[in-house]
Protein backbone atom coordinates (compact mmCIF):
# COMPACT_ATOMS: atom_id res chain seq x y z
CA UNK A 1 0.00 0.00 0.00
CA UNK A 2 0.97 3.34 -0.20
CA UNK A 3 1.07 5.63 2.79
CA UNK A 4 0.86 9.40 2.84
CA UNK A 5 1.94 10.59 6.76
CA UNK A 6 0.89 13.71 8.26
CA UNK A 7 3.19 15.65 10.88
CA UNK A 8 1.43 18.33 13.23
CA UNK A 9 4.08 18.27 16.12
CA UNK A 10 7.29 19.82 16.15
CA UNK A 11 10.19 17.61 17.16
CA UNK A 12 11.16 16.36 20.76
CA UNK A 13 8.13 18.11 22.39
CA UNK A 14 5.82 15.56 20.96
CA UNK A 15 6.41 12.23 20.35
CA UNK A 16 4.58 12.22 16.83
CA UNK A 17 7.63 12.95 14.98
CA UNK A 18 9.05 9.92 16.68
CA UNK A 19 5.72 7.36 15.97
CA UNK A 20 5.87 8.75 12.55
CA UNK A 21 9.47 7.90 11.94
CA UNK A 22 8.72 3.94 13.45
CA UNK A 23 5.57 3.99 11.82
CA UNK A 24 7.12 4.64 8.20
CA UNK A 25 10.68 2.50 9.22
CA UNK A 26 7.83 -0.51 10.11
CA UNK A 27 5.97 0.26 6.79
CA UNK A 28 8.88 0.22 4.46
CA UNK A 29 10.48 -2.89 6.00
CA UNK A 30 7.01 -5.06 4.96
CA UNK A 31 7.11 -3.41 1.98
CA UNK A 32 4.62 -0.61 1.72
CA UNK A 33 5.68 2.64 0.37
CA UNK A 34 5.89 5.90 1.79
CA UNK A 35 4.19 8.43 -1.13
CA UNK A 36 4.77 11.61 0.76
CA UNK A 37 5.64 12.32 4.59
CA UNK A 38 3.94 15.91 4.89
CA UNK A 39 5.07 18.66 7.66
CA UNK A 40 2.60 21.29 8.91
CA UNK A 41 2.38 23.37 11.68
CA UNK A 42 5.53 23.43 14.32
CA UNK A 43 6.04 19.74 12.23
CA UNK A 44 7.64 22.14 10.21
CA UNK A 45 10.99 22.37 13.07
CA UNK A 46 11.56 18.67 12.23
CA UNK A 47 12.87 19.93 8.81
CA UNK A 48 15.59 22.27 10.48
CA UNK A 49 19.19 22.09 10.06
CA UNK A 50 21.02 23.24 12.58
CA UNK A 51 19.67 21.45 15.67
CA UNK A 52 22.12 20.17 18.14
CA UNK A 53 20.64 17.43 20.21
CA UNK A 54 22.23 15.64 23.01
CA UNK A 55 24.92 13.28 21.38
CA UNK A 56 23.24 10.24 23.32
CA UNK A 57 20.02 11.01 21.57
CA UNK A 58 18.57 10.30 18.21
CA UNK A 59 18.91 13.33 16.25
CA UNK A 60 14.97 13.85 14.63
CA UNK A 61 16.30 15.22 11.76
CA UNK A 62 19.25 13.39 10.39
CA UNK A 63 16.88 10.02 11.21
CA UNK A 64 14.30 11.42 8.64
CA UNK A 65 17.01 12.35 6.15
CA UNK A 66 18.33 9.00 6.01
CA UNK A 67 15.31 7.45 5.78
CA UNK A 68 14.36 9.46 3.01
CA UNK A 69 17.56 8.72 0.85
CA UNK A 70 17.88 5.36 1.54
CA UNK A 71 13.89 4.95 0.24
CA UNK A 72 13.62 8.22 -1.61
CA UNK A 73 10.92 9.64 0.11
CA UNK A 74 9.05 12.98 -0.56
CA UNK A 75 9.51 14.78 2.75
CA UNK A 76 7.43 18.16 2.09
CA UNK A 77 6.98 21.13 4.73
CA UNK A 78 4.48 23.24 4.05
CA UNK A 79 5.48 26.71 3.04
CA UNK A 80 2.73 28.63 4.97
CA UNK A 81 3.62 26.90 8.10
CA UNK A 82 7.08 27.28 7.40
CA UNK A 83 6.89 31.18 6.46
CA UNK A 84 4.80 31.97 10.08
CA UNK A 85 7.74 29.73 12.05
CA UNK A 86 10.72 31.04 10.33
CA UNK A 87 11.76 27.98 8.34
CA UNK A 88 13.26 29.02 5.34
CA UNK A 89 15.08 27.24 2.32
CA UNK A 90 17.27 29.32 0.41
CA UNK A 91 14.91 30.53 -2.40
CA UNK A 92 12.69 31.87 0.19
CA UNK A 93 14.98 33.55 1.85
CA UNK A 94 16.39 35.45 -1.60
CA UNK A 95 12.30 35.76 -2.27
CA UNK A 96 11.88 36.87 1.43
CA UNK A 97 15.15 39.54 2.02
CA UNK A 98 16.12 37.49 4.68
CA UNK A 99 19.70 36.72 6.16
CA UNK A 100 19.91 33.09 6.30
CA UNK A 101 18.11 29.81 5.43
CA UNK A 102 17.92 26.73 7.93
CA UNK A 103 16.19 23.85 5.96
CA UNK A 104 18.27 20.44 5.54
CA UNK A 105 17.78 19.78 2.34
CA UNK A 106 16.21 16.49 2.66
CA UNK A 107 13.33 18.30 2.63
CA UNK A 108 11.45 20.42 0.41
CA UNK A 109 8.84 23.18 0.88
CA UNK A 110 6.01 23.19 -0.73
CA UNK A 111 2.08 24.25 -0.65
CA UNK A 112 -0.87 23.04 1.30
CA UNK A 113 -1.97 21.00 -2.36
CA UNK A 114 0.75 18.54 -1.53
CA UNK A 115 -1.46 16.83 1.36
CA UNK A 116 -4.44 16.75 -0.47
CA UNK A 117 -2.89 15.41 -3.19
CA UNK A 118 -0.80 12.89 -1.19
CA UNK A 119 -4.05 11.69 0.65
CA UNK A 120 -6.17 11.27 -2.98
CA UNK A 121 -2.62 9.37 -4.42
CA UNK A 122 -2.38 7.26 -1.55
CA UNK A 123 -4.15 4.09 -0.24
CA UNK A 124 -4.37 5.61 3.65
CA UNK A 125 -3.42 8.65 4.91
CA UNK A 126 -1.85 8.79 8.74
CA UNK A 127 -2.05 11.75 11.12
CA UNK A 128 0.52 12.18 14.17
CA UNK A 129 -0.08 15.08 16.43
CA UNK A 130 -1.20 16.54 20.01
CA UNK B 1 -15.84 -0.39 6.49
CA UNK B 2 -14.32 -0.67 9.82
CA UNK B 3 -12.22 2.12 10.64
CA UNK B 4 -9.18 2.44 12.79
CA UNK B 5 -8.90 5.02 15.37
CA UNK B 6 -5.94 6.24 17.05
CA UNK B 7 -5.75 7.97 20.48
CA UNK B 8 -2.27 9.04 21.97
CA UNK B 9 -3.35 10.68 24.96
CA UNK B 10 -3.37 9.74 28.39
CA UNK B 11 -7.67 9.11 29.40
CA UNK B 12 -6.93 11.04 32.89
CA UNK B 13 -5.07 14.43 30.66
CA UNK B 14 -7.73 14.48 27.67
CA UNK B 15 -10.91 13.71 26.65
CA UNK B 16 -10.09 12.33 23.31
CA UNK B 17 -10.61 8.65 24.49
CA UNK B 18 -14.02 9.06 25.09
CA UNK B 19 -15.03 11.68 22.47
CA UNK B 20 -13.45 8.55 20.26
CA UNK B 21 -15.71 5.44 22.47
CA UNK B 22 -18.87 7.55 21.64
CA UNK B 23 -18.33 7.81 17.97
CA UNK B 24 -16.69 4.93 17.25
CA UNK B 25 -18.68 2.07 15.83
CA UNK B 26 -19.29 -1.57 16.48
CA UNK B 27 -16.66 -3.80 14.96
CA UNK B 28 -14.20 -0.52 14.96
CA UNK B 29 -10.46 -1.13 15.84
CA UNK B 30 -8.92 1.59 18.63
CA UNK B 31 -5.68 1.53 19.04
CA UNK B 32 -3.90 3.31 22.13
CA UNK B 33 -0.38 4.99 21.13
CA UNK B 34 1.96 7.33 22.94
CA UNK B 35 0.71 8.30 26.41
CA UNK B 36 -2.63 6.73 25.50
CA UNK B 37 -1.41 3.75 26.52
CA UNK B 38 -1.61 4.19 30.03
CA UNK B 39 -5.10 4.01 29.67
CA UNK B 40 -5.61 0.22 28.71
CA UNK B 41 -3.35 -0.23 32.20
CA UNK B 42 -5.58 -3.01 34.14
CA UNK B 43 -6.87 -1.86 37.92
CA UNK B 44 -7.35 2.18 36.62
CA UNK B 45 -10.70 4.09 37.31
CA UNK B 46 -11.46 3.78 33.63
CA UNK B 47 -10.71 -0.12 33.01
CA UNK B 48 -14.59 -1.04 33.77
CA UNK B 49 -15.66 1.55 30.96
CA UNK B 50 -12.75 0.19 28.51
CA UNK B 51 -14.08 -3.10 29.54
CA UNK B 52 -17.57 -2.76 28.32
CA UNK B 53 -16.28 -1.70 25.01
CA UNK B 54 -14.70 -4.94 24.68
CA UNK B 55 -17.65 -7.24 23.27
CA UNK B 56 -18.23 -4.58 20.32
CA UNK B 57 -14.95 -3.14 19.42
CA UNK B 58 -11.14 -4.45 19.26
CA UNK B 59 -9.02 -2.58 21.41
CA UNK B 60 -4.57 -2.55 20.96
CA UNK B 61 -2.02 -1.20 22.60
CA UNK B 62 1.45 -0.19 20.92
CA UNK B 63 3.59 -2.42 22.96
CA UNK B 64 7.17 0.00 22.59
CA UNK B 65 5.18 2.74 23.97
CA UNK B 66 3.92 0.51 26.72
CA UNK B 67 7.24 -0.62 27.55
CA UNK B 68 9.08 2.68 27.63
CA UNK B 69 6.61 3.57 30.46
CA UNK B 70 7.31 0.66 32.83
CA UNK B 71 4.78 -1.22 31.77
CA UNK B 72 4.26 -4.84 29.94
CA UNK B 73 1.44 -6.61 27.65
CA UNK B 74 0.75 -8.61 31.13
CA UNK B 75 -0.20 -4.92 32.75
CA UNK B 76 -2.82 -4.65 30.29
CA UNK B 77 -6.71 -5.03 30.69
CA UNK B 78 -7.50 -8.28 29.53
CA UNK B 79 -8.68 -8.83 25.81
CA UNK B 80 -6.71 -5.51 25.00
CA UNK B 81 -3.89 -7.34 22.66
CA UNK B 82 -0.39 -5.57 22.31
CA UNK B 83 1.51 -4.88 18.83
CA UNK B 84 4.53 -3.37 17.44
CA UNK B 85 5.30 -1.28 14.96
CA UNK B 86 4.81 -4.00 12.84
CA UNK B 87 1.37 -4.57 13.81
CA UNK B 88 0.33 -0.92 13.79
CA UNK B 89 1.34 -0.98 9.85
CA UNK B 90 -1.15 -3.70 9.66
CA UNK B 91 -4.08 -2.57 11.67
CA UNK B 92 -3.65 0.52 9.23
CA UNK B 93 -3.91 -1.70 5.64
CA UNK B 94 -6.48 -3.74 7.45
CA UNK B 95 -9.09 -1.36 8.67
CA UNK B 96 -10.59 0.87 5.60
CA UNK B 97 -9.79 3.98 6.85
CA UNK B 98 -8.09 5.76 9.99
CA UNK B 99 -8.79 8.51 11.93
CA UNK B 100 -6.37 9.88 14.70
CA UNK B 101 -8.24 11.57 17.71
CA UNK B 102 -5.70 14.45 18.49
CA UNK C 1 -0.69 10.28 -13.22
CA UNK C 2 -2.19 7.20 -10.57
CA UNK C 3 -5.57 8.35 -9.35
CA UNK C 4 -5.99 11.39 -11.34
CA UNK C 5 -9.78 12.14 -11.89
CA UNK C 6 -10.35 9.91 -8.71
CA UNK C 7 -12.85 11.42 -6.07
CA UNK C 8 -12.52 10.87 -2.33
CA UNK C 9 -14.32 11.62 0.44
CA UNK C 10 -12.17 14.10 3.05
CA UNK C 11 -12.96 15.13 6.41
CA UNK C 12 -11.58 17.36 8.35
CA UNK C 13 -12.23 16.56 11.90
CA UNK C 14 -11.77 19.91 14.49
CA UNK C 15 -11.97 19.42 18.27
CA UNK C 16 -10.47 22.11 19.78
CA UNK C 17 -11.31 25.90 20.90
CA UNK C 18 -9.97 28.54 18.85
CA UNK C 19 -6.50 30.82 19.28
CA UNK C 20 -5.53 29.14 22.14
CA UNK C 21 -3.83 26.80 19.73
CA UNK C 22 -2.92 27.45 15.80
CA UNK C 23 -5.24 24.25 14.76
CA UNK C 24 -8.13 25.91 14.23
CA UNK C 25 -7.02 28.29 11.35
CA UNK C 26 -4.36 26.28 9.85
CA UNK C 27 -7.17 23.18 9.45
CA UNK C 28 -9.12 25.97 7.89
CA UNK C 29 -5.97 26.62 5.67
CA UNK C 30 -5.65 23.37 4.33
CA UNK C 31 -9.80 23.04 3.74
CA UNK C 32 -9.94 25.99 1.51
CA UNK C 33 -6.53 24.44 -0.48
CA UNK C 34 -8.62 21.38 -0.89
CA UNK C 35 -11.43 23.25 -2.47
CA UNK C 36 -9.20 22.99 -5.75
CA UNK C 37 -8.92 19.47 -5.95
CA UNK C 38 -12.93 18.83 -6.58
CA UNK C 39 -12.92 16.27 -3.74
CA UNK C 40 -15.84 15.30 -1.68
CA UNK C 41 -14.83 17.60 1.27
CA UNK C 42 -16.91 18.13 4.70
CA UNK C 43 -15.74 19.06 8.03
CA UNK C 44 -16.51 17.41 11.22
CA UNK C 45 -17.04 20.07 14.56
CA UNK C 46 -16.95 18.07 17.71
CA UNK C 47 -16.39 18.57 21.55
CA UNK C 48 -15.09 22.24 21.46
CA UNK C 49 -14.20 22.03 18.08
CA UNK C 50 -18.06 23.63 17.82
CA UNK C 51 -16.83 27.19 19.48
CA UNK C 52 -15.28 27.51 15.80
CA UNK C 53 -17.98 28.52 14.37
CA UNK C 54 -19.36 30.66 17.69
CA UNK C 55 -20.97 34.24 16.59
CA UNK C 56 -19.32 37.29 17.42
CA UNK C 57 -15.87 36.45 17.90
CA UNK C 58 -13.66 39.79 18.83
CA UNK C 59 -9.88 39.61 18.81
CA UNK C 60 -8.83 42.85 19.24
CA UNK C 61 -8.03 42.23 22.97
CA UNK C 62 -5.49 39.22 22.64
CA UNK C 63 -3.74 41.35 19.56
CA UNK C 64 -4.72 37.81 17.44
CA UNK C 65 -5.98 38.34 13.58
CA UNK C 66 -10.20 36.89 13.66
CA UNK C 67 -9.91 34.79 11.20
CA UNK C 68 -14.02 33.57 11.64
CA UNK C 69 -14.94 35.33 8.71
CA UNK C 70 -12.87 32.87 6.70
CA UNK C 71 -15.62 29.98 7.58
CA UNK C 72 -18.09 32.66 5.84
CA UNK C 73 -15.92 32.00 1.96
CA UNK C 74 -16.42 28.36 2.33
CA UNK C 75 -19.51 28.43 0.75
CA UNK C 76 -18.24 30.21 -2.39
CA UNK C 77 -15.78 27.41 -2.49
CA UNK C 78 -18.33 24.75 -2.94
CA UNK C 79 -17.28 23.48 0.71
CA UNK C 80 -21.22 23.52 2.31
CA UNK C 81 -20.94 20.55 4.17
CA UNK C 82 -19.77 21.52 7.83
CA UNK C 83 -21.33 19.19 10.52
CA UNK C 84 -21.68 20.19 13.73
CA UNK C 85 -22.43 17.12 16.91
CA UNK C 86 -25.62 18.27 18.58
CA UNK C 87 -24.24 16.63 21.58
CA UNK C 88 -20.75 18.89 21.48
CA UNK C 89 -23.29 22.08 21.54
CA UNK C 90 -25.57 21.24 23.92
CA UNK C 91 -22.88 20.04 26.86
CA UNK C 92 -21.70 23.68 26.05
CA UNK C 93 -24.67 25.16 26.41
CA UNK C 94 -24.91 26.21 22.91
CA UNK C 95 -27.53 26.10 19.70
CA UNK C 96 -27.40 26.34 16.65
CA UNK C 97 -28.70 29.66 16.92
CA UNK C 98 -25.36 30.66 18.49
CA UNK C 99 -23.25 29.83 15.68
CA UNK C 100 -22.24 32.00 12.79
CA UNK C 101 -24.29 31.89 9.57
CA UNK C 102 -22.77 29.88 6.97
CA UNK C 103 -24.69 29.34 3.48
CA UNK C 104 -24.16 28.08 -0.07
CA UNK C 105 -25.93 28.68 -3.03
CA UNK C 106 -27.00 25.59 -4.69
CA UNK C 107 -26.89 25.55 -8.28
CA UNK C 108 -29.39 22.53 -8.26
CA UNK C 109 -31.74 24.29 -6.61
CA UNK C 110 -31.76 27.82 -8.74
CA UNK C 111 -29.27 29.40 -6.25
CA UNK C 112 -31.31 28.93 -3.56
CA UNK C 113 -29.34 29.67 0.33
CA UNK C 114 -29.22 27.28 2.46
CA UNK C 115 -27.09 26.53 5.06
CA UNK C 116 -23.95 25.07 5.15
CA UNK C 117 -24.43 23.45 8.84
CA UNK C 118 -25.53 20.21 9.29
CA UNK C 119 -26.66 19.25 12.61
CA UNK C 120 -26.31 15.75 13.25
CA UNK C 121 -26.57 13.20 16.51
CA UNK C 122 -23.25 12.21 17.74
CA UNK C 123 -24.41 8.51 16.38
CA UNK C 124 -25.28 10.03 13.01
CA UNK C 125 -21.41 12.08 13.30
CA UNK C 126 -20.26 8.44 13.80
CA UNK C 127 -21.95 6.95 10.14
CA UNK C 128 -20.70 9.62 8.36
CA UNK C 129 -17.22 9.23 9.94
CA UNK C 130 -17.13 5.67 9.06
CA UNK C 131 -17.70 6.36 5.10
CA UNK C 132 -15.07 9.15 4.99
CA UNK C 133 -11.62 7.38 2.77
CA UNK C 134 -9.52 10.44 4.26
CA UNK C 135 -9.85 11.71 7.35
CA UNK C 136 -7.36 14.65 8.37
CA UNK C 137 -7.30 15.67 11.92
CA UNK C 138 -5.83 18.83 13.66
Amino acid sequence: MKFTILINEGPYQHQASDSAYQFAKAAIAKGHEIFRVFFYNDAVNNATRLAIPPQDDRNITVQWAELAEQNKIDMVVCIAAAQRRGMLDDDEKDRQGKDASNIHPAFRISGLGQLVEGGIQSDRLITFGD
Amino acid sequence: MAMLHIVNKSVFERGTLDSCLKTSLSGSSILFIEDAVVSAVNNTSVSDKIKSELSSKNFYVLTPDLNARGFTDADLIEGIKGVDYDGFVDLVTDNSNVQSWL
Amino acid sequence: MDGEGQTKKFMFVNRKVPYGTVYALESLEVVLISAAFDQDVSLAFVDDGVYQLKDGQSTDGIGMKNFSPTYKALGDYDINKLYVEKESLEERGLSVDDLMELTYEDEDDDWAEKSSIILVSRDELAEVMDQQDVVISS
